[in-house]
This record gives C-alpha cells, structure tokens and sequence, in this order.
C-alpha cells in the first residue's frame, strides 16, 4: 500500500533501492551521498533487504563490485557523488561498454580542486560522454520514483543509469515523499535477467579484445570490431528516450506521476521567455517565473529530467516558438559555455525557421546561493539581448 | 602436505585448448593449466589488462573453456569481489571465483582493491603471476622486479630497489590460505589448489612465472630457469595455512637434506642481468638467504 512519509533525498534513494529489491549493494560513502549506502547497510542488516552489501574500500571498486555483480544476473545499485565519481571514471566506461543496467544515484556536489562538499553539477556532466544515461530530479520524490524507473528501462535497454539529484538540496533536505507499495513496484519492475545466462558447459569470455575490422568466428560469422560494439550502444542510445517515455508512462498509469516526458514543463503553454535548467533549481525558476509574471513577463520553465540521451527534438519543439531563453547550469565546460546550452543550440542547427535568443548563465557552483531576484536578473538580461538581437557571445557567471 | 597425483589421476578436461596468443615459453601457461583442471568447469575467471588478456585470444576466439570476465587493471579484486556477491545473492555459490593477475595488476595498480577485498575475506582466490616486470606492454620495471635486472624503463642502469616482499602484506590482512607456486612445478600447483578450492575466505597464490622474453633466456629453458628460482631458494614452495607455514616439494626437501644452490647460475642465464654487478650479485645472495632463512624458522627448521 501506498504511504507518504517525511524523507531526504538520500533516504529516498535508499526508499527506491529497496523496493527495486537491489541484490547487490556496493558503495563507498561521501559527502552528501553516505545517508545512501548507510541506510541500506541497516535495511540489509535488519533484514529489511535480502541483497549482499560488499563495503568497499573506494568508489572504484564500488563501481567494479557492481558491474561485476550485474553481469552474473544480481540487480546492482551504487551511490555516489563528486570526486568519488570522477575517481570511477574509467568504471564508468567499463559499465557502459559491459552493457549492465546498474542504477546509481549521484547526490550532486562540486568537484575540488580546491574543496567543496556542497552542490553543484560539474560531477555528473563530466561524466557525460561515459555511455551511462542520466536522470535528474527536481524533488524527493523524483529520486524516488526515478530510481525505480530507471532500473526498468536500464534492464530494457542494458545502459547503465545514473539518477542525479543536488547535494544537500534535495539529499539532506526532508519533504513529503509517496512510497509505493512492494507488489505495486514488484508487478513493474520484474526480476532482472541478465544477457549472459552462466553456463558451465557453454563458456564465454566476456569483453576481451577487439580487433579494429570484424573477424569470422570459427563458424565463419563475422562479428563487430570494436566500432561495431560502439555503434550498438550508440543506436540502443538512439531508441532508448521512447523506451524511458514508455516505461514514465506506466510507472505513471500506475502510481499517478507520469514521467513519459524526457521535459518537465512549467506555465510554458503562452511563454515567450522560458528558463532551461535541470534539478533542484527548476523549483527555483518556477518561483522566478511566477515574480516575471507578476511583472508582465511572459515567463516558463523547462526542466530536463533526461539529460542523456540528449532530447534534442523534444527541446527543439518546445523552444522554437520562444523570444528568449536563459539557460541556467551549474556546470560549465571550461573554455567554453555550459554544455547543456552547446547541445540546446545544436538542436536549432539547420532547422530554419524562428528561434529563441539563447543566454547561458552559470550558476550556483560549490552552493553558492542562487536568488530568485538573480534569476530574474537572468531573465531581463536574456529578454534585452533577443530584443536587440544580440545574443551574448560568454557564458555570464552569476554572483561573480 | 603429502602423497602426490599420479599423472594419470589429473582431470583429463583441459580448459586451454592448443594454440593460443602467448609467447613461446611463456610460464603462466603451464601452471594455469593445471590451476584449471583443480578448480573445473564451474570456474569464473577474472582477468585484468595483462598477459592473460592476450592468452584468451582475440574476439571472437578464445582459446580458454571456462567462462572469463574481462575488467580494469586496476579492479581485478573488486571484480572477483562482485561476482562473490553476485553468486551469492543469485544462489550459485558451488562457483568459483578466480582472480588472475600480473604482478603489475597486484603489486603495484591492483594493490588497492585487492587489500579491500582480502580484509573483507571476500569468497575468492586470487593468484598474482608474477614474471617480475610489466610484460604485457613491453617488460618495464614494476614492484616485482628483482635488483640488478634491466628492464625496458631501466633500460642503461639496471633496477636498483629491492623486489616488495608482497606475502608480508598479504599476510597482514590475516587469509585463511597463501601459497607460493611456480610454474615449474606443477604438482604442487595441482595440490595447493585442489585444497584451497575447498577452503573459504580469500586465497592467495603467488606464482613464480618465468619469462623469457623479459627474462631474456631461452624459450626452451623456462622450467629449469622455474627449478633454478626453486632451488636456489629465491622462490621457495610454501604454503600458509591460517598463519602456520610448511615448505612443500622441492623447498621442503632442501630444508630437510639441504642442497641449496647459489643464485650464481641462475642470474647468469638471464640476459637481463648482464649488467649486474659483482657487488649486486652478492647481495641478491645475502637477501635470498635472509628471506630463506626466516621461512625455515617459520617453518620449524
């Protein structure tokens, strides 16, 4: 039966990693992820979950014990956040290429040099272009209801899944979150059956070499070259938003939240100014928008839930009819811009036709405070430059 | 330990089919070989980047009849790790788990993840092959690598440290079951593992891995280059068993009726000490009677 109670974004992590009923739990704590792995350690402990919990040594091995795990049949679940991520990058490849559907929620925190242990984005998107696809929520119940989403379309697809959510803004910060009841997640979710199937008398040898050209095995077959096996998570990639809206959409004809959308869209219907954002600080533009309204600004909100795979043609539509846009992140590819605003203008590319003046700010690193009188601020700066034409060559750094 | 397996009595399956990817006279085949026939079909093997890699062959042939799981250099353990607990919670623990890397991959980059693994006393066995330098890549210098040899990154002067005692550090995370082995000697290879299939916890075999193409002999010498390190005590045959070691073979009948032989001979057959000096020499000698005699000691000699 379906409950709500009062939780952190960690405890609601955990809440889902439960429900998925996760075999396998290996994790190595961090600032602002350790609530994640210490109350599964208590659920498997009192016996609340029956899953192996392997206490690592590093989020390296955390990363290597799943994706183990994942290849011999075991729903596997991680958690971690900032360094810790960067120091899985190559298991982050290896996951990918491994094709295993683990799930990870990444509690966003900034990356050092020098420290930080509070939020901003720059983790999760540098791990971009890793092969993982990527969620992120707006709320606590998001990471809840988007852990166990992406465990079923992770074990569709066999991509790994990351589920962002901000450090401390949404992990250590308690709200109302609906927990669905175990029959209800256990009639969506079923068990995870993995690609290979163990066989001793039909051994395998999983992710050896390849060669550059195929070559014929001993029955003549050709197989991939390395390209080849590139090629094929790069077009699951391609298919894999419709399966995601697919599996949104009947998590959403069961629970009553439909995530068949890769957008979130706020006041957006009659918009000509609309913030891009993704996480915790759509809250904060919707909040924005609503003063911008109040001043006679048509203003909106799109948040990204799917950050990769890329929804190029969903942000292209929804953008095109729009004057401006002020796309806000807390990250930023340095030397450049935002990466999200590279991507949102590439999906204008070659399209012809209107488009919206497109501004970058960035925002919010290492927790900096974030105003809705700076977001507003955002918004007049993006609506002069498409009124004048003159869309800003920089990103614009917000508070600095 | 006694009694020995008559030839006969070895499991007629073999796990590496003729015809694979390694050098002419590697050494790792020939222990691997009868690694496999103790652990049989129902074996998960763990490979990092390293010489195995290349001996399970290229996609999509593979030489190897047990199910292999390819993972990073540095995640050998952490992947042994994950297949323990994967079994475990899937109800197939009668697999077993085995870990083979290099002494690259153990040593030196793999050091991390496997003392995570054997303080947790994680389900698994993990041999490190050691043949004393990165060979996969080219033979540069690792950990492992003894004083006086050249290397490819010790190219003009040859190492000057010490080889890292790396039984000490495992014996510190407290194992149910260690070993040395040498590929020379694949008897006591059979044995030890047959006995360590049926102990839990973590087991951990260092094998002694001749090479000669970073060794620099010749490829027809490579299990009497295995006996010279055996019998010149540089490798001894032991085994630890929750913390009591015995000599086993060759290493236990030298204990008993002596014939210890210098290390002279051995080094003077490996191209890769042709730069060692006489001072070098002698101290390669002091250190492997150091090391011999604190294992006879132990070992109640």
């Amino acid at each position: 039966m379906e409950q709500t109670l009062i939780l952190t974004g960690a405890q609601a992590a955990a809440e889902a990693a439960r429900l998925c009923r996760v075999q396998v739990v290996a994790a190595y704590p961090i600032t602002p992820q350790s609530k994640i792995p210490e109350t599964l350690a208590g659920y498997v402990e009192r016996g609340m979950l029956k899953a192996q919990f392997v206490r690592v040594e590093s989020e390296h091995s955390a990363l290597g014990v799943c994706i183990a795990a994942s290849t011999v049949g075991a729903r596997a679940f991680t958690a971690t956040a900032s360094n810790g991520l960067a120091y899985m990058h190559e298991q982050l490849h290896w996951a990918a290429g491994s094709r295993v559907p683990i799930v990870m929620p990444v509690a966003n925190r900034g990356v050092g040099a020098p420290w930080t242990i509070l939020n901003d984005c720059q983790d999760s998107v540098s791990q971009r272009d890793t092969g993982w696809m990527q969620f992120y929520c707006m709320n606590n119940q998001e990471v809840l209801d988007l852990v166990v989403v992406a465990f079923k379309a992770a074990e569709k697809l066999l991509i790994p899944c990351m589920v962002c959510f901000d450090g401390f803004l949404l992990s250590h910060t308690f709200m109302p979150v609906a927990i669905p009841g175990q029959r209800e997640v256990d009639s969506f979710l079923p068990p995870y059956v993995p690609f290979h199937a163990l066989d001793p008398e039909n051994p395998v040898n999983i992710n050896p070499v390849v060669t550059s050209e195929p070559l014929a095995d001993p029955d003549g077959v050709l197989s991939p070259g390395y390209m080849g096996f590139r090629h094929r998570l790069q077009k699951t990639h391609e298919q894999a938003l419709e399966v995601i809206g697919q599996t949104g959409r009947e998590f959403g004809e069961l629970f009553g939240r439909s995530y068949a959308e890769p957008l979130f869209g706020y006041r957006t219907d009659d918009a000509d100014f609309v913030f891009v954002a993704m996480g915790a600080i759509v809250g904060e533009a919707a909040e924005a928008a609503d003063a911008l309204r109040e001043q006679g600004v048509k203003a909106g909100v799109f948040g990204l839930r799917v950050y990769r795979p890329f929804p190029a043609r969903q942000l292209y539509e929804a953008l095109r009819e729009r004057r401006a846009v002020a796309v806000i992140e807390k990250a930023i590819s340095y030397g450049y811009e935002g990466a999200l605003t590279s991507e949102l203008k590439a999906s204008f590319y070659g399209k012809g036709g209107p488009a919206p003046v497109i501004s970058n700010f960035i925002a919010g690193l290492g927790g900096k405070e974030v105003a809705t009188s700076d977001l507003m601020q955002a918004a007049n700066a993006s609506i002069a430059a498409a009124r004048n034409s003159t869309p800003p060559e920089r990103a614009q750094w917000i508070g600095c | 330990m006694s009694g020995q397996t008559a030839i006969l009595d070895y499991p007629e399956q073999e796990f590496i089919l003729p015809g694979n990817r390694l050098c002419a006279g590697c050494g790792v085949t020939i222990a691997y070989r009868f690694i496999l026939k103790a652990l049989g079909k129902k074996t998960i093997i763990c490979v990092p980047a390293c010489c195995l890699t290349i001996l399970h062959g290229i996609y999509p042939k593979t030489p190897i009849m047990a199910t292999t799981v390819n993972n990073t250099f540095a995640g050998t353990a952490s992947a042994a790790s994950g297949f323990a607990a994967g079994l475990k919670a899937t109800g197939r623990e009668d697999w077993h788990v085995l870990a083979m890397a290099g002494d690259g991959g153990t040593f030196d980059m793999g050091l991390q993840s496997l003392s995570g693994a054997a303080e947790r006393g994680e389900n698994i066995i993990y041999v490190c092959y050691d043949n004393e330098a990165y060979m996969n890549t080219g033979s540069q210098r690792s950990s492992a690598t003894p004083p006086g040899a050249l290397t490819s990154t010790t190219p003009v002067t040859p190492k000057q440290q010490l080889k890292k005692d790396f039984m000490k550090i495992m014996e510190a995370h407290w194992l149910p079951y260690m070993a040395g082995v040498s590929s020379a000697y694949p008897g006591d290879v059979y044995k030890k593992f047959v006995k360590a299939r049926d102990i839990g916890g973590t087991r951990f075999f260092h094998l002694a891995a001749p090479c000669p193409t970073g060794w620099w002999y010749p490829t027809k010498d490579t299990v009497k280059i295995g006996r010279m390190m055996v019998e010149s005590c540089i490798f001894p045959l032991y085994e630890i068993e929750e913390g009591r070691l015995s000599l086993t073979g060759k290493s236990l009948s030298i204990a008993r009726s002596g014939g210890k032989k210098p290390v002279d001979e051995y080094i003077a057959l490996q191209g890769r000490f042709k730069k060692i000096t006489p001072e070098q020499v002698a101290q390669f000698q002091k250190q492997v009677d150091k090391q011999w005699q604190a294992l006879l000691a132990r070992a109640g000699f």
